[in-house]
């Protein structure tokens, strides 16, 4: 297991149809792997190699550059804490401590039941909201630890489930292009008219 | 307004409209449009610092050391020499104090974590980053902090280790391994902070060409196992040679000490190998330093050896050659050795009556293949169209595989290849057309006449690249193909490829098939009993004739065998006398490459025991029988070569300091074999066998270098998917192939490579011998398979 599956196979297909090379849709595709698994297993990278045509090593070196993509298992909840500045300023540390007691887990590490990843995050960019946190990448601004513990609750009991899906789910990676967007698999050089985008403006 | 005064520059010579004239430090440098500035202060040796750059690949820009100043619209800037290119009038600075402050911090930064561990580096001594430490780098730090540290080494394949803290992250083995080889198995990982070489999760770097990563590696980060810790590049002596493993003839180093080789490294030939070698050719140096290898001659007596003296083996071989009947004495092989070996025995043949001889062991195609028009490498990389009737290129001439490959990826030559299954070379193919053996020669007219592959075929020169492809199907097939070929392209030049270093010049100084008596025709008469003496000259019948049962008989029906070999091989054991020969490194000479270049190979080493050159054996043998012989030392023979050969000319003394070689046009003196048409009907069996050689096998040469005797594999057999389906059997399970010869088992793997109704079999690996099913009188062979 952790090949993709026969449906993840058919949609690495449609997505490798949207560009003029199909090694291009290798990032799409390793979203593919983590939202089937959690996490971006060894089989899985060896599969997109074979599916974009490039070396299990390549797919590997590209992979290991993006701090999103997982190689181990992560909890389904993965919380980034966010230990920058305003954050720190506004608290970060005990919200870290706070998540650590509650969970009874290590910034870094993962409940017991695979439920929780709790890891320390460099600046998520909301710093007017500090501190701030992500759980699967979904923002929660200017939490207490009051808050955190509300929000765990609520996500053990499953009751966010419709806001926060399980880690790994990305649904850019199923974005429907209207006909009239599409550009298809078209090599740049042989494109000559302007996009539709321009709607008859002259390019800058 | 002036006018152009046209006379005038019509009596001027051609402008070169790509020539650039630029400046650098003042003195003017010619150089052409698309160079980088680096490779034309190379070209006057300005020497400029640098780590990433390397001629014979892209430039990345990786390492920041090869600053320079170049003069612009706002005065002198700083940019990096091998990612600019050169413009007319362009002024280049290299050795300004901003440039030198540029190159001594690039030094400072990169040693801020290379550990300073230079005294246990196998680099150490030879290294780029120690020399421009010391050339270029201000002599100290400024940084005082821990240094990273990683788990060292990791050995990333069966030959090659990295250590991680020591690399600086040049991307030379990374572009190597991606454009050179083709086998992008090692990348970039944890980009960022982190940045480390490393393959994939295991998944080694299993690349027939790692060696040369090591070679071109500007630090000690990898390293390659035989030659880990054992020497010290000052102990080391070297003297520029020829690889003789297999014919494509790439030039190296041969370094060793204290009487040891220890070293090969690849130099750069531009019209063969480029810098580059294959692991086999880099690596089997192992073999020549073998425990195993003959040190004295041996005499058999009873069923084991006894060690004799030179003079009284040799009179022995020359007491049953002098009693030997008329035409019955049989010279196999000698493709191993050098030219001059080669000279020498066929000399010897001649005043001594032998016509019986073959350098080839049924396994190559006959000497007619070098009367057509001959191509070169290099004609054949140029442009135009490349047709593949060949063995798989890169299995069995690695850095030929190389060079076309280069070439399709550079875009000057479209390949088509014609071949019974997926080669290295398939990807990279034009066309790929599947043609089960012995079909090829009917098919072929209708192929080339295509409306696109004519037209390809007519835009431009065409080189076939033939050799034997199928060791299971008859030469006769190959042959006919390659006509096919020439009379659809009747222009096109002829590639041979064939088998062992110097199979060339063996064939075209005298040890080439007289009255068509090939190997094969040899054999079949030493198994009458019409062979008083078979002389194997490092010739190996039974690990290397396909027709396994024809070489059994053959080497069983001679009254005497005498074998010069370097190993006691698997037929040299079956011989009356053994002679021990000296190896590669061990002799001075000339080899002949594929191209009929011929280059130098040198001895680096003194031989192994009492070892003796192949040639100073003929001369012995030659006295002994009673020739008059005026040659004691190998310029005699080489004169007396230079003499007797139409075409050679005095090429072997220009050679001796002639890196590139010279290529020489020597028609070799050989009837062609009577090879009858052969029609190839399909039998009641389903499978066509298809034997064919993978790099790493179970020759002697392989198996007695211990760092390349666990390459080979173990033997399966190949066939389609859907064929696996037919048979019933499953992925890895024994299977029995047999056919009215014979019956052997072996496991079965299913590839998409292998087209529908062949069964492919590697030659030579570990386990069932498939040479059983092969017989020599059919000019294919079908078989049966069954699961059991």
């Amino acid at each position: 297991m952790a090949r993709l599956t026969e449906e993840n196979i058919r949609l690495a297909r449609e997505i490798i149809g949207r560009y003029p090379k199909a090694r291009s849709a290798t990032i799409p595709l390793l979203h593919l792997a983590q939202e089937q698994d959690g996490y971006v297993t060894n089989e899985a990278m060896a599969h997109i190699a074979e599916l974009v045509g490039a070396s299990s090593a390549e797919v590997f070196g590209t992979a290991s550059f993006y701090e999103m993509f997982k190689f181990e298992p992560v909890g389904k909840y993965l919380i980034n804490i966010c230990g920058t500045m305003s954050c720190a300023l506004m608290g970060a540390e005990e919200l870290m401590h706070h998540a650590e007691e509650r969970l009874g887990i290590k910034m870094g590490s993962t409940t017991a039941d695979g439920k929780f990843t709790l890891e320390r995050a460099e600046c998520q960019a909301a710093c007017t909201e500090a501190p701030c946190l992500q759980v699967n990448y979904r923002y929660r601004y200017r939490v207490t630890p009051d808050q955190l513990d509300t929000l765990i609750d609520d996500l053990s009991a499953g009751t966010l489930s419709s806001e926060i899906p399980a880690h790994g789910t990305v649904a850019v990676i199923r974005q429907h292009i209207p006909a009239d967007r599409a550009v298809g698999a078209v090599s740049p050089e042989l494109v000559t008219e302007n996009p539709v985008w321009l709607d008859g403006k002259a390019a800058l | 307004m002036t006018t152009i005064d046209t006379t005038d520059a019509n009596d001027m010579p051609p402008q070169d409209p790509n020539a650039v004239s630029i400046n650098i430090n003042g003195r003017t440098v010619a150089a052409r449009k698309g160079d980088f500035i680096i490779a034309a202060a190379d070209s006057v040796d300005e020497y400029i610092p640098r780590f990433c750059y390397h001629p014979r690949m892209s430039s990345v820009g990786m390492c920041r050391q090869c600053m320079v100043e170049v003069e612009g619209p706002r005065g002198p800037m700083m940019v990096v020499s091998c990612m600019t290119p050169v413009a007319d009038g362009q002024i280049v600075r290299t050795d300004t104090p901003q440039v030198k402050r540029a190159q001594e911090g690039m030094i400072e930064l990169l040693l801020a974590n290379h550990p300073l561990d230079c005294p246990v580096c196998d680099k150490g001594g030879e290294c780029p980053l120690q020399d421009q430490a010391f050339s270029h780098g201000a002599g100290e730090s400024r940084f005082v902090e821990e240094k990273r540290h990683y788990e060292k080494p990791i050995p990333i394949s069966d030959l090659v280790f990295l250590d991680r803290e020591r690399c600086i992250l040049c991307d030379r083995c990374t572009r190597f391994a991606d454009e050179v080889a083709g086998d992008p198995l090692i990348s970039f990982t944890q980009r960022g902070n982190n940045t480390q070489i490393m393959t994939f999760p295991d998944e080694p770097f299993a690349s027939y060409f790692s060696g040369n990563t090591v070679q071109i590696c500007p630090v000690g980060a990898l390293t390659a196992s035989p030659y880990r810790f054992k020497a010290r590049p000052w102990d080391l002596e070297q003297r520029e040679s020829t690889c003789t493993t297999c014919s494509v003839g790439c030039r190296t180093v041969v370094q060793s000490s204290r009487d040891e080789l220890l070293r090969y490294q690849g130099v750069d030939s531009d019209p063969v190998n480029w810098g580059w070698l294959c692991d086999k050719g880099r690596f089997n140096f192992q073999s020549t330093n073998s425990e195993d290898r003959l040190s004295t001659p041996q005499i058999k007596s009873g069923d084991s050896f006894i060690t004799s003296s030179w003079s009284d083996a040799l009179e022995s071989v020359a007491r049953v050659i002098r009693h030997s009947r008329e035409g019955s004495v049989a010279i196999l092989g000698g493709a191993r050795g050098t030219n001059e070996d080669a000279y020498m025995w066929g000399a010897l043949a001649d005043a001594a009556g032998i016509t019986m001889r073959d350098a080839q062991l049924d396994d190559g195609l006959p000497a007619s293949v070098f009367s057509y028009p001959q191509a070169t490498i290099d004609s054949a990389c140029a442009g135009g169209t490349v047709i593949l009737l060949a063995p798989d290129i890169k299995e069995e001439l690695p850095v030929l595989y190389l060079r076309l490959r280069d070439a399709v990826q550079k875009k000057r030559i479209r390949l088509i290849e014609i071949s019974s299954h997926e080669t290295g070379l398939t990807k990279y193919a034009w066309k790929s057309i599947r043609a089960e053996s012995g079909t090829a020669a009917s098919a072929i007219p209708g192929l080339l006449a295509q409306a696109d592959i004519s037209e390809q075929l007519a835009s431009g020169p065409v080189v076939v690249v033939a050799g034997r492809p199928n060791l299971a199907e008859s030469a006769s097939h190959t042959m006919e193909a390659l006509s096919a070929v020439l009379t659809a392209t009747p222009s096109a030049s002829v590639l041979p490829v064939l088998r062992r270093g110097n199979v060339r010049g063996a064939l075209s100084l005298g040890l080439a098939p007289r009255n068509g008596n090939d190997a094969a025709t040899i054999l079949e008469a030493s198994a009458k009993g019409n062979v008083d003496c078979l002389i194997l000259l490092g010739a190996d019948p039974l690990s290397d004739v396909a027709d396994i049962d024809l070489a059994r008989r053959g080497i069983a029906g001679a009254k005497f065998v005498v074998a010069i070999d370097t190993f006691l091989t698997a037929s040299a054991s079956h011989a009356d006398v053994v002679l021990p020969a000296a190896a590669y490194g061990e002799k001075d000479g000339t080899t002949m490459n594929l191209e009929g270049r011929v280059t130098s190979v040198v001895q680096k080493i003194t031989p192994h025991g009492t070892s003796r050159a192949d040639w100073m054996i003929a001369v012995e043998l030659l006295t002994l029988l009673g020739h008059e012989s005026n040659f004691t030392t190998l310029s005699d023979i080489q004169n007396a070569m230079s003499a007797a050969v139409p075409g050679f000319g005095s090429t072997t003394t220009a050679v001796a300091i002639k890196r590139d070689g010279v290529v020489v046009s020597v028609t070799p003196q050989s009837s062609a074999p009577a090879v009858a048409s052969v029609a190839a009907p399909r039998n009641s069996y389903e499978f066509r066998l298809d034997l064919s050689r993978k790099l790493f096998d179970r020759a002697i040469g392989t198996i007695t270098s211990p760092s390349l005797a666990n390459l080979a594999t173990e033997v399966n057999v190949f066939i389609h998917p859907l064929d696996l389906d037919r048979v019933g059997a499953a992925e890895g399970t024994n299977v029995r192939v047999s056919n009215s010869h014979s019956s052997i088992v072996l496991p079965v793997r299913a590839s998409s490579s292998i087209p529908r109704g062949t069964a492919w079999v590697p030659f030579n690996q570990i386990g069932a011998d498939v040479r059983e099913l092969v017989r020599r009188n059919e000019s294919i062979i079908d078989v049966r398979i069954e699961s059991m």
